[in-house]
């Protein structure tokens, strides 16, 4: 007996679903990030799940270029809250509406 | 049930949890390890799938790397508790049910377009590192090489970004 391919394709959805809950409802602009983070590994999911299903390798390595983006992204997201925490001192995106002090 | 049913249940539904509870939990850093604990069960999932090679860099890159520079990052700013906020009415009201119509369908959707028949064989695994470092030396070059220039760019951004003010 092996799993169906839908079930890794419905857990990527439900991952990606949380992912945009936590988008949503988080207040903590670190946490706001980390579900960012989780949206993506809900699509490499389903990238991999797709490159099996259609025998195609190019599915993985799209996977390994959305890792390699997803590194670079958060080395600059996390510079750019640095700077923020720097100027405001507060983590929160509600106190965070404004672009200039 | 077989050892391929339960590894894939068992690790989906540590996913599920870790997932919410990174949505549930209010300290920054509970929510960074829930969020590596995803991380390493999807690494399984990978491996279920055949993808040894995205396996590996999803625990080396992803749940090392970057996630070591979110818990540095949390620790740096010594993130408390996040504060509780009121959702605003549209948002209680229309955003979350329509959040869960949206996962709902796309459950749905995805559930008609692959229908249960096609199951995971083992037999059928292409994802070994060899093929992907042909492919990825062969017709990716060109891309291969491009991301080497866009990691240089974000090095230098983030160390400008970061940098103490003059």
């Amino acid at each position: 007996m092996h799993v169906p391919l839908s079930y890794y394709l419905i857990l990527s959805a439900i991952l990606f679903g949380l992912g945009v809950l936590g988008f949503l409802l988080k207040r903590n602009i670190i946490a706001i990030f980390m579900s960012l983070e989780l949206m993506l590994n809900a699509v490499n999911l389903s990238f991999v799940a797709f490159s099996y299903a259609w025998q195609q390798i190019s599915g993985q390595i799209f996977v390994f270029f959305v890792i390699v983006v997803a590194a670079a992204e958060a080395a600059v997201g996390l510079a750019i809250i640095i700077m923020i925490f720097r100027n405001r001192a507060s983590l929160n995106i509600e106190r965070i509406n404004l672009m200039k002090l | 049930m077989s050892a391929e049913h339960w590894l894939f249940f068992f690790f989906a539904g540590v996913a599920v949890l870790g997932a919410l509870n990174l949505i549930l939990q209010r300290h920054p850093i509970h929510s960074a390890l829930s969020l590596i604990l995803v991380m390493a069960s999807l690494a399984v999932l990978y491996l279920l799938l055949g993808a040894e090679f995205i396996a590996a860099i999803q625990i080396i890159v992803y749940a090392g790397a970057i996630m070591v520079l979110f818990v540095f990052v949390i620790m740096v700013l010594n993130a408390g508790e996040e504060e509780r906020t009121s959702l605003s009415r549209v948002a209680k009201f229309v955003g979350l049910p329509l959040a869960a119509v949206f996962l709902v369908e796309v459950c749905y959707v995805l559930y008609r377009a692959w229908p249960s028949e096609q199951m995971v064989v083992p037999e059928r695994f292409l994802g070994r590192t060899e093929a992907i470092g042909k492919a990825l030396y062969g017709e990716f070059l060109l891309p291969f090489e491009l991301t080497a220039i866009l990691i240089l760019i974000a090095l230098v951004g983030a160390v400008v970004l970061a940098q103490k003010e003059p």
